[in-house]
């Protein structure tokens, strides 16, 4: 064997042994062997199942909820200041992208009182641009930085709060990323492979889960109306209405409470789920120092008075406060365990700054998954059989070396997919086995160009090699092109395009290894230490 | 053994009655989608909700659709996927958050209206968690009490049991769980008091709302514009542009008789039938080329041929490669129809639509473009100048 291709023995060899290393590492036993080969190709959401979610954070929500709580913090500044005004008030953007026109309206200021207005705004509330609508009235609205600085803290906050939430869950292997990869993106992708329940999971993901204890003023009432009609008509200041949902044992009714909570979800330090009294489940929780303190307080002057616990602004319970509490409280009414500790789960993770809406949900069951692996490989493997089959009735002996070529291109695949931690999806079984007919062209393309070489009355050395070189440029520019069109599928594609195009370009790559390289060796080889070669079978 | 030994079949000179029949086959295909409207979109580009029931028996299509259309307003589409039981259940398109209703309606009814027996469990829909949750009082009830990971995993094999190979989702009958590791008499008592099995099982669900299902549509358009135009940048920049027009237009060629027999069979234009159209795009590429690149070599050992012969002996070249390759890309291609399953079907009928169009399209498509464009630059220099006249008549002269 001449040096040359004694070297290039070596790199065929290299090769093959890191591709089996990449697929079975170093099995010591025959279940080593498997678990090797199931631990390195890692399977795509469409075979081993699982969901894959596209959420949207309503990040509107996390603009009315600043501007509600800067409303509060002004009405203040100009009590204290006797700024007098008729009313303060917001409007409603309803979609995302109206998010920005957010406005808070103050109406009925006396003229002379202007400049002191001017003042207090550009004092406390720097986010805001106060301009005049009329002589008495003002608008705010938000400074575009302080907009997109608020957009992308409550994207952030929203993704983080998904991404404990899903931690809580221990869903390994799951990922929680912005759509687009731009950081202005509302919308984010979550990714959840082997997810067996993923209703549940949805809702865990989705539930705003915003804690509240609020003092109740007057309640029960069996509806708004009476309530309102308690009151003459008019609610008290710094009160607002909260509904209970009708349960098992007792009908809706509706409260009175204060308008700010007392305490809320931020002042939490954990949450668990626990058997209460008659073995029902709950969700218990315990308050961090400062709130723990805050809470004690306020039980103590308010014996004897019912709290609202409130979640997601549905009333879940008002017991009656019997003593001082320091520092825990409980959430009655779960329906079964999972129900109580994925509460506390969502409790612990803390509420999502604004609501989100699922744009999309693509969900493989597990069995799905399994049967579609079985039909992937039935097919895989018959059109495999027949190809091969068919080259060695074409090209006899010949049509080894493409057999040969062909399952190596195949094992450098898979190889490659599991180094690169490349997903193998369906489209990418669908992309292997598209392989197999386009790996085969390659081998055609040379084979057919020998023979013609031959025909043509050349040796058969020469031929071989006339036939690789003037076989090669074609392969280049068919492979090129092929290329250059997946990688448009990549950019442009999405998830399961992605794939398909991902599998593809290194099965092309690889194919020009085994074709060009690999085939060419096993001529030479066969052909090495003969001075004269009369015939070839091809 | 071989095919074609030096073959010279006039290829060119029959390529009317092809090109006649591409004509008709566009025409077929663009009639019928202006008949239906425009491609039948799947879910991924129209948006609504899918999802895949598999049923232990023959599917109750017409009890599916009158339960739910009671629940749910607008059309409810149940299709019947041919040769298993399974069952697709459409919705139709709406807001966000009304599709997002719609998935859980349909999953909640078919509970109701198929599911198990009231006060049972049912397996074939919940997964490991739930179950585990589900058996571990009864259990210890009775006496067969589990630590929480031993419990775990018990569910996880019950789960991965049903859904493995040969189950695929559906038990027959909970007797079958004995076969699970870990499962023993008294365990396998408790679960058939707790359990049933209800006769579906759902096994995908897609939820696309109509802001994702417009941009994927987008996306796919233009990934295939984009992939169109890059290939003949690089096969204008190997060869020369008309090689690279010529090639992207038998192409287009085959994507739109494509496109046309799949709204022929009334099939639906989904994410993988875009990526499967975008492969016979390569593909038919890649047939392209080969008979190109054959062109240019002979381009230089034929100098003295007419375009038309060099064109029809370079054809004539490569037929056996043509026919073989293409033979057995289509092999591959039909034993994915045959055996993919349903979920690859519309990937494997675009492939194997593409492939025969793909084939004949470089030769009676790409290769008569050429042909006219050389003869009509040939004519307008014929027409150009004394100086050049009198080159060509040279050189006709020479040849003869």
């Amino acid at each position: 064997m001449d040096k040359n291709l004694r070297f290039k023995a070596i790199v065929i060899a290299a090769t093959i042994l890191v591709s089996f290393y990449g697929v079975f590492g170093i099995p010591k036993s025959k279940d080593d062997l498997v678990k090797n080969f199931q631990k390195n190709i890692k399977l795509g959401l469409d075979l081993r199942g699982g969901s894959h979610l596209v959420l949207q954070v309503q990040v509107q929500d996390a603009f009315k909820a600043e501007a509600d709580s800067d409303i509060e913090r002004l009405k203040e500044v100009l009590n204290k200041q006797n700024i007098n005004f008729a009313s303060i008030d917001r409007n409603e953007p309803a979609t995302l992208a109206e998010a920005d026109t957010i406005q808070i309206n103050i109406k009925g200021v006396a003229v002379d009182k202007a400049a002191a207005l001017r003042s207090a705004i550009s004092d406390g509330f720097d986010a805001w641009v106060l301009s005049s609508v009329s002589s008495a009235d003002y608008k705010l609205t938000i400074k575009p930085t302080k907009a997109l600085e608020l957009r992308r803290d409550t994207l952030s906050r929203s993704m983080s709060t998904i991404e404990s939430r899903i931690n809580g869950l221990g869903l390994a292997e799951s990922t929680v990323q912005q759509r687009g990869g731009n950081t202005n993106e509302s919308e984010l992708l979550v990714q959840l492979p082997g997810v067996d329940d993923p209703a549940r999971i949805k809702q865990i993901l989705g539930t705003a889960a915003l804690l509240e204890l609020y003092e109740v003023k007057e309640g029960p009432f069996a509806n708004r109306e009476q309530a309102m009609l308690n009151f003459g008509g008019v609610l008290p200041l710094n009160s607002k209405i909260l509904r209970s949902p009708a349960k098992a044992e007792q009908a809706e009714a509706v409260y009175v409470v204060g308008r700010t909570p007392v305490i809320t979800g931020r002042d939490l330090r954990n949450a668990r789920p626990q058997q209460g009294e008659f073995g029902k489940w709950e969700t218990s929780f315990t308050l961090n120092q400062d709130a723990a303190r805050r809470f004690g307080r306020f039980t103590e002057t308010h014996i004897g008075k019912r709290l609202a616990i409130v979640l997601d602004s549905n009333i879940r319970s008002a017991p009656t406060i019997q003593n001082r509490i320091e520092d825990s409280g409980r959430i009655t009414g779960a329906a079964d365990q999972q129900d109580a500790s994925d509460l506390a789960l969502v409790l612990r993770a803390g509420s999502l700054p604004a609501s989100v809406t699922y744009l999309e949900e693509r969900t493989v069951g597990p069995s799905l998954g399994a049967d579609s692996i079985r039909q992937g490989l039935i097919a895989g493997l018959v059109g495999l059989v027949v190809v091969i089959f068919i080259m060695l009735a074409y090209y006899h002996k010949s049509g080894i070396n493409a057999t040969v070529a062909l399952v190596l291109n195949a094992i450098i695949l898979i190889a490659a997919l599991a180094y690169a931690e490349a997903v193998l999806t369906l489209p990418g079984i669908a992309g292997i086995i598209l392989l197999i007919g386009m790996a085969v062209d390659s081998n055609v393309l040379i084979f057919e160009r020998i023979r013609e070489e031959i025909a043509n009355g050349k040796g058969v050395i020469a031929a071989i090699d006339a036939g690789f070189s003037k076989a090669f440029l074609t392969i280049i520019d068919t492979h090129v092109t092929t290329v250059v069109s997946c990688a448009f599928l990549f950019i442009f594609g999405t998830g399961p395009v992605r794939g398909f195009a991902v599998t593809l370009v290194i099965g092309l790559i690889a194919n020009v290894f085994t074709s060009v390289f690999v085939s060419r060796f096993i001529f030479d080889w066969e052909m090495s230490g003969k001075k004269q070669v009369a015939s070839l079978s091809i | 053994m071989e095919l074609f030994k030096n073959t010279n079949f006039d290829f060119l000179g029959k390529k009317w009655p092809f090109i006649i029949a591409s004509l008709v086959l566009t025409a077929a295909g663009l009639g019928s989608l202006a008949m239906k409207g425009g491609p039948q979109y799947g879910i991924d580009f129209r948006g609504g909700v899918n999802m895949y029931v598999k049923f232990a028996q023959a599917p109750p299509v017409e009890k599916i659709r009158s339960s739910l259309g009671a629940k749910i307003p607008g059309e409810i589409t149940v299709v019947e996927i041919p040769g298993t039981s399974e069952v697709i259940i459409g919705t139709e398109l709406n807001d966000e958050k009304a599709l997002d209703a719609a998935r859980r309606t349909v999953e909640d009814t078919l509970k109701s209206t198929f599911g198990a027996t009231a006060g049972k469990f049912d397996l074939h829909n919940t997964g490991a968690a739930a179950l585990a949750d589900r058996l571990r009082d009864p259990l210890s009830r009775a006496g067969a009490g589990l630590s929480d990971q031993q419990l775990t995993d018990l569910a996880k094999a019950i789960t991965a049991f049903r859904d493995g190979n040969p189950n695929f989702g559906l038990l027959k009958s909970l007797d079958q769980l004995s076969a699970v590791p870990g499962v023993n008499a008294n365990i396998l008592n408790v679960m058939k008091q707790e359990l049933a099995l209800s006769p579906f099982g759902i096994r995908q669900v897609e939820v696309v709302g109509p802001k994702v299902g417009a941009e994927l549509r987008n996306q796919a358009i233009l990934a295939t514009l984009y992939a169109l135009a890059g290939m003949l940048v690089y096969i204008a920049f190997r060869f020369e542009w008309i090689y690279g027009a010529a090639a992207v237009l038998a192409v287009f060629h085959d994507v739109i008789i494509t496109i046309g027999l799949f709204s022929l069979f009334g099939k639906e234009i989904t994410l993988t039938v875009i990526a499967a159209l975008l492969t016979l795009v390569g593909y038919s590429m890649n047939d392209t080329i080969v008979v190109f690149d054959r062109i240019r070599e002979n381009l230089k050992s034929m100098r003295r041929e007419k375009f038309e012969t060099l064109v029809n002996s370079s054809v004539n070249q490569t037929l056996s490669r043509t026919v073989l390759t293409s033979g057995l890309t289509f092999v591959s291609a039909v034993a994915l129809l045959l055996f993919g399953g349903p979920v690859l079907n519309g990937f494997s009928f675009a492939l194997v639509a593409g492939i025969i169009v793909g084939t004949y399209s470089s030769i009676f498509i790409a290769s008569p473009i050429l042909i006219w464009w050389k003869n009509s630059m040939e004519g307008r220099k014929a027409n150009g100048g004394p100086e050049k006249v009198a080159l060509s008549s040279a050189s006709k002269q020479a040849a003869k």
